[in-house]
């Protein structure tokens, strides 16, 4: 029981009803209808290998890492470094040490922004994100603007919700020290042109934080290949644990940077005169990790490989395509985020009723859809609206859960019509 | 399938939730005018949804002689905000921040006595949110933003 299961490489068919059998959760009935789970891109389902890679590390191999001579913490560590070194291929980063475990997207960002930022933002310097941007990734570098006394600039966006990249490129300048931007948007599913972004930055010496939080559940990511500086993802969201995410770094930035909190297993000896922090990537992995996240994201990858990306873009387009068509012949019902390039992800708004309203009928019919500004408050300013209902889809979707929903929003109809 | 997790919601309860008074009154919202005078105002917020109120009324003799309420967000949140409005007009103001406790207490799904039931009136539409404890919120913030009136109104008459 040493050693994880090995991945399972071979290809095979897809067959959407016998990937469902993987996750446990979907058989089940919600106010006494079968759930419909339309909610993944606030958080994804954990198939079996998941819950099970976690319920054999803590009964048979649980332990503190590294600093262990005996089995079991032997065993831990183990796993541990054996699944950076999978996120590493995932990504296909240059090296192990260039993968840092975090607890998500938002320390990720937290973490360059409080480590990078202190070492290389100055008063005047600028920091560009843009409108459409998760809350995480904007507050952190408010935080750090106003500690700095650097300035954030803001790419604007259409309104079919596409970065404007003329304003980008002219927002870079000498001043520019930072690019950080999405990957995909939650709120809109816009896919942005990630390695666009990345040249005209780099054309400028300016390097590039990509939020991959909505990235990577969907489509294959090759750091090298987009030749971003950081990445940064969430494990819950790509069908692994909560509280365990990645943050991608070159290495070249990573050497230069302090760590971001000091305590066990960052260091390499201690004395009150003079502590040596240790090499990367432990100098950023400061105290006891969440182990069992860190190997529930590894069974998760291996799982994610398993169905094959192809798979699950051909599945996804599926469904934003019927679910886009379906929906758009709804009386009074607008799709906020109209991208040519989208992830498949539904925002609408309705005429007849607020999406609060729409959250509470759908509920009623099992079909879990998330209403709110969805931690994107400046893109509801954009589109001058409180919040949207959002339906977000996972490769295990299915058609006939697209004409679920459709017929619970009919039934919105019925009451607000 | 697994056996239900949850209680089902049958339609009828969800047609009780939007019942015809409450969808009435998100239709048409009764006392939407601002006032020209009023001696207590109060804004109230809910970034989560946006949802929005406000309130304002002018007192007359110690009652609330009229009432303002603008309201923006879903069916519940401005059904409670105009249901509310018609129940303060008339009425004393140093009832109104009981009312506004007894509103809360309806919400944990404390019923209305006989007596109470007089003075709330079609308000009662609203008890049916008790079932949905997410959309509590909504109806509460008007009744929040009535003690905020009230924090503004007291401010004010300070002697
Ligand atoms: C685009 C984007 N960035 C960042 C985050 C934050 O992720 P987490 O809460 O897992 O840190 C999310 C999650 O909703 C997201 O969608």
């Amino acid at each position: 029981m040493t050693i994880p299961k090995p991945a399972n490489n071979q290809k095979k068919k897809f067959d959407v009803h016998s990937v469902r059998g993987d996750f446990p959760i979907l058989r089940q009935l919600v106010h006494g209808k079968p759930l419909v789970y339309l909610d993944n891109a606030a958080t994804s389902q954990k198939p079996q290998a998941v819950i099970d890679a976690l319920v054999r590390y803590y009964s048979t191999d649980n332990a503190n890492i590294h600093r262990g001579v005996h089995e079991l913490s032997m065993r831990a560590t183990e796993q541990y470094e054996n699944a950076r070194g999978k996120v590493k291929t995932f990504l296909n980063a240059a090296d192990d040490r260039e993968i840092i475990f975090v607890r998500g997207t938002t320390e990720a960002i937290n973490l360059v922004a409080s480590s990078f930022g202190h070492k290389f933002i100055k008063a005047g310097d600028e920091i560009i994100v843009s409108n459409m941007e998760h809350h995480s990734n904007i507050v952190p570098w408010q935080i750090l603007c106003e500690q700095t006394g650097a300035k954030l600039r803001v790419v604007p966006i259409t309104d079919t919700g596409e970065l404007m990249m003329d304003e980008y490129g002219k927002m870079l300048g000498p001043r520019t020290k930072l690019v950080s931007i999405l990957h995909v948007s939650n709120s809109l599913g816009t896919i942005n042109p990630a390695e666009r972004i990345v040249k005209l930055a780099h054309d400028r010496g300016v390097p590039v934080l990509l939020d991959g939080a909505q990235s990577v559940p969907h489509m294959a990511v090759d750091v090298r290949k987009l030749g971003c500086d950081f990445y940064a993802f969430s494990g819950h969201k790509l069908f692994g644990p909560t509280s365990i995410g990645i943050l991608y770094g070159k290495r070249e930035w990573l050497e230069q940077m302090p760590p971001y909190q000091g305590g066990g297993d960052m260091i390499k000896s201690v004395t009150f005169e003079k502590t040596i922090y240790n090499d990367l990537p432990y100098k950023f992995e400061a105290g006891t990790p969440n182990i069992a996240g860190v190997i529930g994201l590894g069974a998760a990858i291996d799982y994610v490989n398993s169905v094959g990306y192809e798979n699950i873009a051909a599945q996804e387009h599926a469904l934003l395509e019927y679910g886009t068509k379906k929906l758009s012949g709804i009386d009074g019902l607008t799709i906020i985020g109209t991208a040519k390039n989208k992830s498949a992800v539904i925002s609408f708004t309705m005429k007849q009723a607020h999406p609060h309203d729409i959250g509470t009928i759908l509920d009623a019919e099992g079909v879990a859809v998330r209403t709110g500004h969805h931690c994107t408050q400046p893109v509801m300013e954009c589109f001058h609206i409180p919040a949207t209902a959002r339906a977000s889809f996972a490769f295990y979707n299915t058609k006939e859960e697209v004409d679920v929903l459709v017929k619970s929003i009919d039934k919105v109809l019925e009451v607000f019509g | 399938m697994t056996e239900p997790q949850t209680p089902a919601v049958a339609w009828e309860e969800l047609d009780e939730l939007y019942r015809h008074t409450i969808l009435d009154h998100y239709k048409n919202p009764r006392n939407r005018e601002a006032l020209a005078h009023p001696d207590a105002q109060a804004r109230g917020y809910n970034p989560f949804c946006g949802d929005e109120v406000k309130l304002a009324f002018a007192v007359r003799g110690g009652r609330v002689q009229q009432v303002s309420a603008q309201s923006q967000g879903c069916a519940i949140c401005q059904a409670s905000a105009s249901l509310m409005s018609e129940m303060l007009k008339g009425t004393r103001t140093d009832k109104l921040r009981w009312f506004a406790e007894r509103f809360r207490e309806l919400m944990r799904g404390k019923g209305l006595s006989a007596e109470e039931r007089h003075v709330f009136g079609d308000v009662e539409a609203l008890a049916g949110v008790a079932q949905f404890p997410i959309r509590i919120k909504c109806a509460l913030l008007a009744w929040s933003t009535l003690d905020e009136a009230m924090d503004d109104y007291e401010a004010r008459h300070k002697t």
